[in-house]
């Protein structure tokens, strides 16, 4: 960017009103919004186009909505948060979920596959002061979503695209395409068809760049079910190899377990 | 008599969700709570029937900002369980690993969490107007320290090529290398950081604390050592559930961790440093001493002092490390499963975490037990604040609110990891402290 851009950049930045950003948490690990303050180089120019007016993490101060864009962090796994994020929707013009938990209820929807209601309601009588509902589930379950950004965590050069994206008001370029796909691009050797791998990376949407097979290991699914994704052949497939249904069951019921490919995969292998 | 309130609904600037209450009535303070509401997400339950080799990817996701602490000691308890070693290059990678989190997760704190408070700001974003060259220098240095942990560990958050036994892939040589000319800069700011800190304006406000953190004889403790206190605590790791218990109190989604005999104690930084100062490198020591804390220091808001001879130290280390490594012939030893009990403790940058799994003889997770850093504090940072306010009630309720978050944000206390593990205790249950997991 020659200095002159930069200035007259600079110029309209001051007069036109910034767009205002906030950061919500729900249930999670706060990973996907420390990918926000690990855009160490972008941080502060950002500031100058955007008012980040709410986020906790980072500051003390927050201005009131409503807000351009409100990126949410987390499931929704107790009855106050459930009413807590229509507050979140109502202030807020564009909704973006951020990471695995926001977009498929996370990790901590393993308990979604468990019969827990009696175990918890024995629980509750004696501990009345934990309240948690029994499944943890996305944010779109509870209200209106525009835009879900995949990933456990979230891919940071991602999150800008996105953000920059929406305040230019053009389609975010997050292709849903497999992981596979990337990893073709890179030129890396297929983990699964070479060593036999316990691979998602067929079934699992793009954004890490193919991370885990350049490290040599199979995907793990992060970025959760690509678009149409064959899961049932895929596990066909690794079926004729041996690998045994528990196996497959644990597989899919990773970070994005809850997510609907994952998830009647996993409860097609078991028993 | 006079009553007075002090009340944060959501404190910030720090990981995770919590609040704090205090109530004083007439010059007493008659309740501290630092109440933590973020919800539990029963990661010890979720655990139970997962393979061994899953621990090191599941438990990181318990925290983003230091999933590497998770991930080495679940690797280090699974390790334990199975009687393997992993030593020379590959211990050395791990540690060179730590040590990129270390010096990212000091980097935010001392400079975006913290040091606003002491200057007067709400954020760090608001801090670079005035002292740009300081914020840009902090971003530098966590950037090198993500970058550290994003070539071993994969990426910054949530690494991916940690594994029980060792490593999935190495680094090479010349990838390492290019750490090196930043490492040196980071090494010059780091003293820097040291001598900025140094001068802010510190509350007037001391303890006689006890100090809990690994002691290792010939390094400043990352991965291994025994658990030592300055009150006579001088134990191996396996021994922890023995001389520590945790306590369910109702303000708080985590559990308080005590020492049985002698009640609240004290994790990270100051602990390390309070107890280890002889491990740290020359010219960490020499930046503590002109700092004013090369005696050790008992004021918990000189943690930022602290922290940051740590991120001196770290980025030392990691230099050290890499000069000296030649990538060993394997990325990883064999691992076979047996059953057993595991145990791990390392040092998180916010203090210990120790992990226990029992496991079944294909190596399956029978249940499992994490006691991260926060909660262990929480007692202390409550006895903190019972203390701290007292003496302070002529300020006014914004400026001792704000201090009151200030004392809380010396812990760089990580709520999300200190809520994860709650267990519920159900009354009448059959013998001692029978205790009960939402499965």
């Amino acid at each position: 960017m020659s200095p002159r851009t930069k200035t007259s950049m600079n110029k309209t930045a001051q007069k036109i009103r910034k767009p205002k950003l906030a950061v919500w948490k729900f249930s999670s690990c706060d990973g996907c919004q420390l990918s926000l303050l690990d855009c160490e180089e972008e941080l502060l120019p950002i500031t100058e186009y955007i008012e980040i007016a709410n986020f906790p993490e980072a500051s003390r101060a927050s201005s009131k909505g409503p807000y351009d864009i409100s990126l949410v962090e987390g499931s929704i796994t107790t009855p106050h948060d459930a009413e807590r994020i229509h507050q979140v929707r109502r202030q807020s013009k564009v909704l973006m979920t951020i990471g695995a938990c926001a977009t498929a209820g996370g990790i901590q929807a393993l308990r979604n596959f468990k019969d827990v209601k009696q175990f918890i309601s024995a629980v509750y009588a004696n501990a009345k002061y934990i309240e948690t509902l029994n499944k943890s589930t996305p944010i779109a379950d509870h209200v209106f979503v525009d835009f879900e950004l995949r990933g456990c965590p979230i891919n940071k050069l991602q999150l800008l695209e996105v953000i920059n994206a929406f305040l230019n008001g053009r389609k975010p370029n997050t292709p849903a395409s497999a992981v596979c796909l990337e990893c073709k691009r890179r030129f890396i050797t297929c983990e699964l068809v070479t060593h036999g791998a316990l691979c998602l990376g067929p079934v699992t949407q793009a954004g890490c760049d193919a991370l885990c097979p350049s490290y040599a290991r199979g995907c793990f699914g992060c970025f959760g079910p690509k678009e149409t994704p064959n899961t049932s052949s895929l596990s066909t497939y690794w079926n004729s190899l041996g690998i045994k249904d528990d196996e497959l069951v644990r597989l899919f019921r990773g970070f994005n377990a809850y997510a609907e490919a994952f998830r009647r995969e996993s409860e097609a292998h078991e028993k | 008599m006079k009553s007075k309130t002090i009340k944060v609904d959501y404190l910030a600037r720090v990981e995770g969700e919590g609040g704090l209450l205090v109530k004083v009535s007439g010059k007493k303070v008659t309740d501290v709570k630092f109440n933590i509401f973020e919800p539990p997400r029963f990661f010890e339950a979720l655990l139970r029937g997962r393979q061994y080799s899953e621990a090191p990817d599941i438990t990181a996701r318990i925290c983003g900002i230091c999933p590497v602490a998770y991930q080495m000691s679940s690797v280090q308890a699974m390790e334990h369980a199975f009687g393997i070693t992993v030593d020379g290059q590959l211990r050395a990678l791990r540690r060179l690993l730590y040590c990129g989190e270390w010096i990212e997760s000091h980097a935010l704190h001392i400079f975006m969490l913290h040091a606003p408070d002491f200057l007067g700001y709400a954020d760090a974003i608001q801090m670079a107007k005035d002292h740009s060259p300081i914020v840009q220098m902090a971003l530098k240095i966590k950037k090198i320290g993500n970058g550290i942990v994003g070539l071993v560990g994969g990426r910054e958050i949530h690494p991916i090529n940690v594994r029980v036994g060792g490593f999935y892939k190495l680094p090479t040589c010349q990838e390492l290398e290019t750490f090196v000319e930043p490492l040196k800069w980071a090494c010059d700011s780091s003293a820097q950081t040291v001598k900025f800190v140094s001068k802010l304006p510190f509350p007037d406000f001391e303890r006689p604390y006890e100090y809990v953190a690994l002691h290792h004889e010939r390094e400043y403790p990352m991965m291994n050592g025994r658990l030592c206190s300055n009150k006579g605590l001088d134990i191996e790791v396996p021994e922890y559930e023995n001389h520590f218990m945790e306590e369910h109190v109702s303000h708080s989604n985590a559990l308080h961790s005590i020492l049985k005999e002698r009640g609240a104690y004290f994790v990270g930084p100051m602990a390390r440093y309070n107890l280890n100062f002889d491990a740290l490198t020359p010219a960490a020591q020499s930046a503590a001493r002109s700092a004013g804390i090369g005696k050790g220091t008992n004021n918990p808001f000189k943690s930022i002092i602290v922290r940051s001879v740590e991120m001196l130290y770290a980025c030392e280390e990691a230099l050290r490390i890499i000069k000296e490594y030649e990538p060993p012939e394997k990325a990883s030893v064999a691992v076979q499963p047996k059953a057993g009990i595991g145990y791990g403790c390392t040092e998180a940058p916010r203090g210990i975490l120790y992990h226990r799994y029992r496991l079944d003889e294909r190596g399956n997770i029978l249940d499992a037990k994490i006691v991260p850093p926060t909660s262990q504090n929480q007692k202390t940072i409550e006895q903190d604040l019972r203390e701290f306010v007292p003496p302070r009630l002529h300020l006014t309720q914004e400026k001792l609110t704000w201090q009151c978050e200030q004392a809380i944000r010396n812990y760089d206390p990580c709520i999300s990891c200190a809520t994860h593990f709650l267990k519920l205790e159900i009354d009448g249950n059959a013998g001692e402290g029978g205790k009960c997991e939402i499965d």
